[in-house]
C-alpha cells in the first residue's frame, strides 16, 4: 500500500515537472572513470559546453558515468529513460557500452547518438538501429584514406602487423578488403601484443616479402615499438600507422624513428592547420577555441569532439522536431528521431554530417585528412 | 628463411634469453631458500624501469614514498619489538634503516638535480631505492607467515603482485617509458648489427650469474642460504636465522630484479604492467629446472627466449601460446621423470 503511494505521488510529481517545464531533458552515458576514462573526461568537459537552449526550449543534461562498464552503462540508460524521460540519449563512450545501450533505445523508443567509433552501432540497419546515430568516424574511412595516399604514391605490396587482439584483427579485415579493391596487394600479415618487448622476429618476416610499405595497426604507445625495430633493422620504406597512435606520448616514445610516419586522422587535430577552403575547418576550429578557453590551450582532443558533434546534430534536428510535438512526449522522440534521420550537410568538428534511413553515421570523405609526422610533431599532408 | 635472418633471431632470443636467466635464477633462489613463488618479480622489472625513467624526466619517482612507508610499517614492528625487550642500540639500528634511510634518500633526490646526474649515479640511486623494499616486503608480508603452506605463501604472492601493479599504474601513469641507451654505440658482424646495449645485457647476466655462483660457494651468507635451501630445520639448528635467509634472498631477487629492468629499459617500452610477462617466461624457465637447478633454469630461459623469437617469426599470432605451452610437455616428462626417481627410493 505504501509503496503504491509513494509511486503514484512519484508519478504526479513526474507529470507536474513536465507541465511545469517543457524544456528538452538530455540524458548523457559516458565513461568518466575506469579504463575509458582518458576518452570519457574530453568527452564529460565538453558536454559542459554545450548550449543551454535549443530552438527556444530550455535544455537540461543529465550525465551519468558508467565507469566504463557495459551493465553500469546499460542501468545507467534504463534509469535516464525510465526515471527522468529523457528525449535523447548521448553515449556511451566504449563500443561495447554504445552496443548493448541500443537495445534500451529501442524499447524506451528514445533516439541515441552513441560517441563509440565501431560501425556495428549503427549498420546493418534493423528495427533497434534505426533509434541510433553515431558521431565517430567508422574504421573503413580511416583505412580508405591510407588506401587512398597508397595508391596515390604507388604502393603495390604492403606488410601488416596489428595488435593480436580485436582493434588489430579489425583493422586487417576493413584494410584487406579495402586494398584488394584498389588492387594493393597484402604480402605479409604478422600480428604481435601491446605488451610485448620484442618484435624482431615479426619485424623481420615482415621485411622479407621487400613490401613498397608497411601498416601498424595498434593504439597507443605499444605501436612505436614495431616501428622502432624496423627502422632498426634498416628497413627505409614508407610505414602508416593508424589514428590510434595520434598522442603525443607517442611522439615522446617513439623520437626520431617515427619521423615521416604516415596516419589519418580527424579534422579537429589538425583544425588550425587546415586550409580555410577545407570545409570542416570553420566549425573543428570553433569546438578547439571554446574547448580549449575552458579547458586551457593544447588540451583538445577527438574525443571531446564526438560529444560536441552530438550536441551539433541536436541543434540541427531539435527545432525540426519541436515543429510536430512537445518535449517529453513519445511524439516528441520520434519527432526527433525522424529529425535526426533527416539531418542533412551538418557540420560538426568531426566532418560533414548527412544521416539518410540507412546511414546513421552520414561521414564522408571530409571526415578525416592524412597527415606526417615530421620534426617531431603533426604535419597535414597538401 | 635464411642464414642471416636466423642469426638476428637467434642474436635477439639470446638477449631476452639472458633476462629470464636472470628472473629465473631469482625465482628458483626464493622458492628454495623461503618456498615463496616470487610473482611479484616482474614487478621489480618494471619499478626498476620506471624509476630510472621517472628519475631521468626530472620528477621525483614515486617509489621512494612507498620505500619510506614500508620503511616505517617496519620500524613500527621491529623497533618496538626491540624496545619492548630493552634493546636499545638494535631499535637506533632499525631505526636508521628502515626510517632514516629512505628519508634521506627522498631528501637527496628531492635536493639534487638527479636528472643532470650521470646515467651511473641513476642506476645506483634507483638500484638504492627499488631493492630495499625486497626485504622489507619479506619482513611485512612473508616472515610472519614464515612457516605457512606453499599454497597460502603463493595467495599472499599473488596479492602483492596484484597491489604492486595497482600501484605502478598510480605512481607512473598508464603510458610507457624508454630511457636513453647506455651507449649508442653499436657494430655490425655480417648480417648482425650488435648495439652495445645488447653486449651489456649478455655481460651483465654473465657477470652475476658468475658472481651468484661465487656468493654461493665461498661466502658465509651464500653458504648460508644454500645450507636453508637444502635443509631449513638443520640449517637452522646449525644456527642460520631463517629470517636473515628470508631477507638476503629477497634482497638479490629484488636486486636481479631492479637490475633487469635497468637494463632493458632502453631496448623496449616498459609500461607498468609490463613486468608480469617478462616474469612469468622468467617462470616458465624456473620451471624448466624444476624450480631446484640454477644451471638448467638458466639454459631453459635461453629456449624460451630463442622459442619466442623464432616463433615471433613463424607464427607471430601464436608467439605466448608457443611459449606458454612448453611447459606442458616439461611439467610431463618431469612428473614422469620424478616417479622414476620416487621408485628408486
Amino acid at each position: 500500500m505504501k509503496l503504491r503511494n509513494t509511486l503514484l505521488a512519484a508519478l504526479g510529481l513526474a507529470f507536474a515537472a513536465t507541465a511545469a517545464h517543457a524544456e528538452i531533458k538530455v540524458g548523457v552515458v559516458l565513461s568518466a572513470t575506469g579504463p575509458a576514462a582518458s576518452l570519457g573526461i574530453p568527452e564529460k568537459n565538453t558536454i559542459a559546453l554545450l548550449p543551454a537552449s535549443i530552438g527556444g526550449e530550455k535544455v537540461s543534461y543529465i550525465v551519468l558515468d558508467d565507469a566504463s562498464d557495459t551493465t553500469t552503462a546499460v542501468k545507467n540508460a534504463r534509469k535516464l529513460t525510465v526515471e527522468d524521460g529523457v528525449d535523447v540519449i548521448i553515449g556511451s563512450t566504449t563500443s561495447p557500452a554504445s552496443l548493448a545501450m541500443v537495445d534500451v533505445a529501442a524499447e524506451t523508443k528514445t533516439p541515441m547518438i552513441s560517441m563509440a567509433a565501431s560501425a556495428r552501432i549503427v549498420a546493418p540497419m534493423d528495427d533497434k538501429k534505426r533509434w541510433v546515430f553515431k558521431t565517430p568516424q567508422n574504421d573503413q574511412q580511416m583505412a580508405s584514406a591510407i588506401i587512398g595516399h597508397m595508391s596515390a604514391n604507388k604502393v603495390k605490396k604492403v606488410s601488416f602487423i596489428g595488435f593480436a587482439n580485436a582493434y588489430g584483427e579489425g583493422w586487417y579485415e576493413q584494410f584487406k578488403k579495402l586494398a584488394e579493391a584498389k588492387g594493393i596487394e597484402v604480402v605479409a600479415s604478422e600480428r604481435f601484443n601491446p605488451a610485448d618487448t620484442s618484435v624482431t622476429g615479426q619485424a623481420l618476416k615482415l621485411m622479407s616479402v621487400k613490401p613498397d610499405a608497411v601498416f601498424i595497426a595498434g593504439s597507443g604507445t605499444p605501436s612505436a615499438l614495431p616501428q622502432k625495430t624496423l627502422r632498426e633493422r634498416g628497413y627505409k620504406g614508407p610505414i602508416y600507422q593508424t589514428h590510434g597512435v595520434a598522442n603525443n606520448d607517442f611522439l615522446r616514445i617513439c623520437g626520431k624513428d617515427c619521423e615521416g610516419t604516415l596516419l589519418p586522422v580527424g579534422p579537429v587535430q589538425m583544425a588550425r592547420s587546415l586550409p580555410d577552403s577545407h570545409p570542416v575547418k570553420a566549425s573543428a576550429l570553433a569546438y578547439v577555441e571554446k574547448y580549449e578557453t575552458a579547458n586551457g590551450a593544447g588540451s583538445v582532443s577527438s574525443f571531446g569532439a564526438y560529444a560536441w558533434d552530438a550536441g551539433v546534430l541536436l541543434q540541427a534536428a531539435v527545432p525540426n522536431a519541436l515543429k510536430t510535438a512537445k518535449p517529453g512526449s513519445p511524439e516528441f522522440r520520434a519527432a526527433l528521431r525522424d529529425a535526426l534521420e533527416g539531418v542533412k550537410e551538418v557540420a560538426g568538428a568531426t566532418g560533414i554530417y548527412s544521416m539518410s534511413a540507412e546511414d546513421h553515421l552520414g561521414l564522408d570523405d571530409r571526415s578525416r585528412v592524412m597527415i606526417e609526422i615530421r620534426n617531431g610533431t603533426w604535419s597535414l599532408l597538401k | 628463411m635464411d642464414m642471416s635472418i636466423a642469426l638476428i633471431l637467434s642474436q635477439d632470443g639470446i638477449t631476452n634469453g639472458a633476462i629470464y636467466a636472470l628472473l629465473a635464477l631469482a625465482l628458483v633462489l626464493v622458492f628454495a631458500v623461503t618456498r615463496v613463488i616470487f610473482i611479484q618479480q616482474g614487478e621489480f622489472v618494471a619499478y626498476g624501469a620506471l624509476t630510472l625513467a621517472m628519475m631521468q624526466s626530472g620528477a621525483l619517482p614515486a617509489t621512494v614514498w612507498m620505500l619510506v612507508v614500508m620503511g616505517a610499517l617496519v620500524t613500527a614492528l621491529d623497533g618496538v619489538r626491540a624496545l619492548k625487550a630493552g634493546q636499545g642500540r638494535r631499535a637506533v639500528g632499525v631505526a636508521g634503516w628502515n626510517l632514516a634511510y629512505p628519508l634521506a634518500l627522498a631528501a637527496a633526490l628531492g635536493a639534487l638535480p638527479v636528472n643532470e646526474a650521470p646515467l651511473a649515479l641513476q642506476v645506483l640511486l634507483t638500484l638504492a631505492i627499488v631493492v630495499p623494499m625486497g626485504p622489507m616486503m619479506y619482513r611485512l608480508m612473508y616472515q610472519p607467515i614464515a612457516s605457512a603452506p606453499v599454497l597460502v605463501l603463493l595467495i599472499v604472492s599473488v596479492a602483492l603482485h596484484i597491489a604492486m601493479v595497482g600501484l605502478g599504474l598510480l605512481f607512473f601513469g598508464a603510458e610507457g617509458q624508454r630511457t636513453p641507451a647506455f651507449s649508442e654505440f653499436s657494430f655490425e658482424i655480417g648480417p648482425l648489427m650488435v648495439s652495445a646495449q645488447t653486449l651489456w645485457v649478455l655481460l651483465v647476466s654473465a657477470l652475476l650469474i658468475v658472481a651468484l655462483y661465487q656468493f654461493f660457494g665461498r661466502t658465509l651468507y651464500g653458504k648460508a642460504l644454500r645450507a636453508t635451501a637444502i635443509n631449513r630445520m638443520g640449517a637452522q639448528l646449525m644456527g642460520i636465522s631463517p629470517t636473515l635467509a628470508g631477507r638476503l634472498t629477497f634482497f638479490l631477487a629484488a636486486f636481479i630484479g631492479a637490475l633487469s629492468g635497468v637494463l632493458i629499459a632502453p631496448i623496449t617500452t616498459i609500461y607498468y604492467d609490463t613486468g608480469f610477462l617478462i616474469g612469468l617466461k622468467g617462470f616458465v624457465a624456473a620451471i624448466i629446472g624444476g624450480l631446484a637447478s640454477y644451471p638448467l633454469a638458466a639454459l631453459g630461459a635461453l629456449a624460451v627466449g630463442l622459442l619466442e623469437a623464432f616463433a615471433s617469426f613463424w607464427a607471430s599470432a601464436y608467439k605466448e601460446v608457443i611459449v606458454f605451452t612448453l611447459i606442458i610437455p616439461v611439467l610431463l616428462w618431469r612428473s614422469l621423470t620424478s616417479h622414476h626417481v620416487e621408485e628408486e627410493e
